[in-house]
């Protein structure tokens, strides 16, 4: 029997066979199945066709209000109806409510409501950021997610794996978004389309849990079915206390198949920003520099957790906002809301003149809270910078980690952070 | 199925926020979407489809966010299929769940094919012939399991199906 990735033996888990094959279709029962304001509406409309009383397991179905909400106009509020109602009519025990809430790939984590080995299934792109606790997770469509609700299952086509690995030690205010940002630029928006990304290396290892999640985030924007990591000693200690269920933890065989394997050394990498309209324009911060801002948002499912607001106050404790820039910092969930108030982060935000913001997708696909004007340029920490993402088809955006970004909305322009802090 | 009509020539890498920009997604239905597909990219393109039209595309089409909306709103224009040299995998496994006829080409036809001229595609035989020159270009056809699917009329008929084959899922 060949070797096998670690996404190859949990995917043969979920269907119930010894072994499976990249290209093999399968079915596989999903342990989480996930929807939001957005795109659960198009799959409720979708399972009501079948006349169902009940969905398949009321545990297993994540409700999460976060793109349009606090609702930014009626016709959004009628969308986060539509999932409160059916959260409420089918007894869905995973809803959360504004106020409670987060973005969807911060929250699912943080709540405990992923597990290495966990086969889940969301309809938003970014659902493959679980891989980075070491579980199966892919983005799929709100038709998808009706037939998950109702059968518990999902078709896929097993993917073939690549590999990336990273040799080194990262440069001071140089992190996970750099990685995954050079990394795209190196192989394109479809380096890895239909494939599983598997990233280890020391510099993997040397990795918060938060910057993991910010590499697997943006998979997807290489075309990504899947990122992941293998579990270790640091996805243990996050996973406890969080993670109530047993879990088996899986890796993948010495011999195991990869399609590709990618080095990089990254010990001299410097900090990275794609320019737009895409994420794979990626270049290093000092070909940016100098480039005029007027929005700065740090923020989203790609980097909005802990780590990277506390990255952001370092760089901005005692500074300024530029009096031309808009700086929007936007915990990613209620809970880092609370521990970053706790730790005098929101403070040093307002005292820099920057709008905290309440848990919001928002601004990231230009749906409120930050909307672009023609002809505008923003500095984002989120994860697209298609033509029109944050507003105006004729504005902007650049894409960052939360120290470039801190560092430019001081400067007022883009700046290697190393700058600021001399 | 044979489809008969005229091309909207796209490049690579068409996003999702270009085929439906995020600031519409209020709409859920295929009819309320169509007016604002590829607006910011080609205004006016959902004005310039005629029933039957085919949009042929580049490599990656459809890459982005998971939003089924994108597939709806092409589906509302009256595009009645999208032939790419490769397709964004949400795009491509939302267009089949909800019954948009897509075709990936071996070929790239964007240098070789040009708006507004006329193509033939057999989505069965995965063919597609372009009539001004009578050139044929092949692309994969599905394989078994999501015939079935679009045999069904898309994945919830499908769903229904087994639902009904197993009343019980206890």
């Amino acid at each position: 029997m060949a070797g096998q990735t670690m996404i190859e033996k949990i995917l043969a888990r979920g269907a119930g066979l010894e072994q499976v094959n990249p290209g093999q279709l399968i079915n596989v029962k999903v342990d989480l199945a996930l929807g939001n304001d957005i795109t659960a509406p198009v799959a409720i409309k979708e399972f009501l066709r079948l006349g169902l009383d009940r969905v398949f397991d009321p545990e297993k179905i994540v409700l999460v209000p976060d793109h349009f909400t606090p609702n930014r106009d009626i016709a959004a509020a009628e969308q986060a109806r539509q999932l409160r109602s059916f959260a409420e009519k089918y007894g869905i025990v995973h809803y959360y409510e504004v106020g409670r809430m987060g973005v969807e790939h911060a929250l699912l984590p943080e709540q405990g409501l992923v597990w290495p080995g966990a086969i889940i299934i969301g309809a938003d792109s970014h659902t493959c950021t679980y891989g980075a606790l070491g579980a199966f997770a892919t983005g799929v469509g709100s038709t998808d997610l009706a037939a998950a609700m109702a059968l518990g299952e999902a078709w896929f086509k097993v993917p073939s794996t690549i590999k990336f690995e990273y040799q080194g030690k990262l440069p001071p205010w140089v992190g996970g978004k750099d990685l995954i940002l050079h990394t795209i630029g190196r192989i394109g928006v479809d380096g890895a389309r239909y494939c599983a990304m598997e990233f280890g290396g020391e510099a993997i290892a040397q990795l918060s849990m938060d910057g993991r999640m910010t590499m697997t985030n943006m998979a997807i924007e290489a075309g990504g079915k899947c990122g992941y990591m293998e579990p270790d000693q640091k996805t243990l200690e996050y996973l406890k206390g969080r993670v109530k269920r047993e879990f088996e933890l899986y890796y993948s065989d010495e011999d195991a198949r990869y399609e590709k394997i990618y080095r990089f050394e990254v010990s001299d990498l410097e900090p990275q920003v794609a320019f737009p309209p895409s994420p794979d324009n990626v270049h290093p911060v000092r070909e940016a520099a100098g480039i005029q801002l007027d929005q700065v948002v740090i923020g989203s499912c790609t980097n909005g957790r802990l780590e990277d607001l506390q990255v952001a106050a370092t760089l901005l404790k005692g500074r300024q906002v530029h009096p031309r820039v808009r700086l929007l910092v936007i915990p990613a969930t209620q809970q880092i809301y609370r521990e970053a108030l706790k730790q005098g982060l929101l403070e040093i935000f307002v005292e820099a003149g920057a709008a905290v913001c309440t848990p919001t997708c928002g601004p990231c696909l230009g749906g409120h809270m930050g909307i672009l004007a023609r002809g505008e340029k923003a500095l984002a920490t989120t994860n697209r910078n298609f033509v029109g993402r944050m507003g105006h088809p004729e504005s902007e955006v650049y894409l960052c980690g939360p120290a470039v970004a801190a560092a430019s909305a001081v400067a007022g322009t883009i700046v290697d952070p190393r700058e600021v802090l001399d | 199925m044979i489809l008969e009509g005229r091309v909207h020539l796209f490049g690579h890498n068409v996003d999702t926020d270009a085929i439906i920009p995020a600031r519409y997604l209020s709409a859920v239905t295929a009819e309320e979407l169509a007016p604002f597909c590829m607006t910011d990219i080609r205004p006016g393109f959902a004005d310039a489809v005629q029933q039957g039209d085919i949009i042929v595309a580049g490599k990656n089409f459809g890459c982005g966010s998971s939003r089924e909306h994108a597939p709806l709103a092409i589906k509302g224009t009256g595009i009645a299929c999208v032939v790419a040299h490769s397709f964004a995998r949400i795009f491509y496994r939302n267009a089949i769940n909800i019954g948009l006829p897509i075709l990936e080409c071996g070929e790239d036809l964007t240098g070789i094919m040009v708006p507004e001229e006329r193509i033939r595609v057999d989505l069965e035989r995965g063919e597609i012939l372009q009539l001004s020159s009578g050139r044929r270009f092949y692309g994969a056809p599905f394989p078994e399991f999501m015939q079935e699917i679009i045999r069904s009329g898309g994945l919830i008929e499908y769903v229904r199906r087994r639902l009904e084959e197993a009343p019980s899922q206890e």
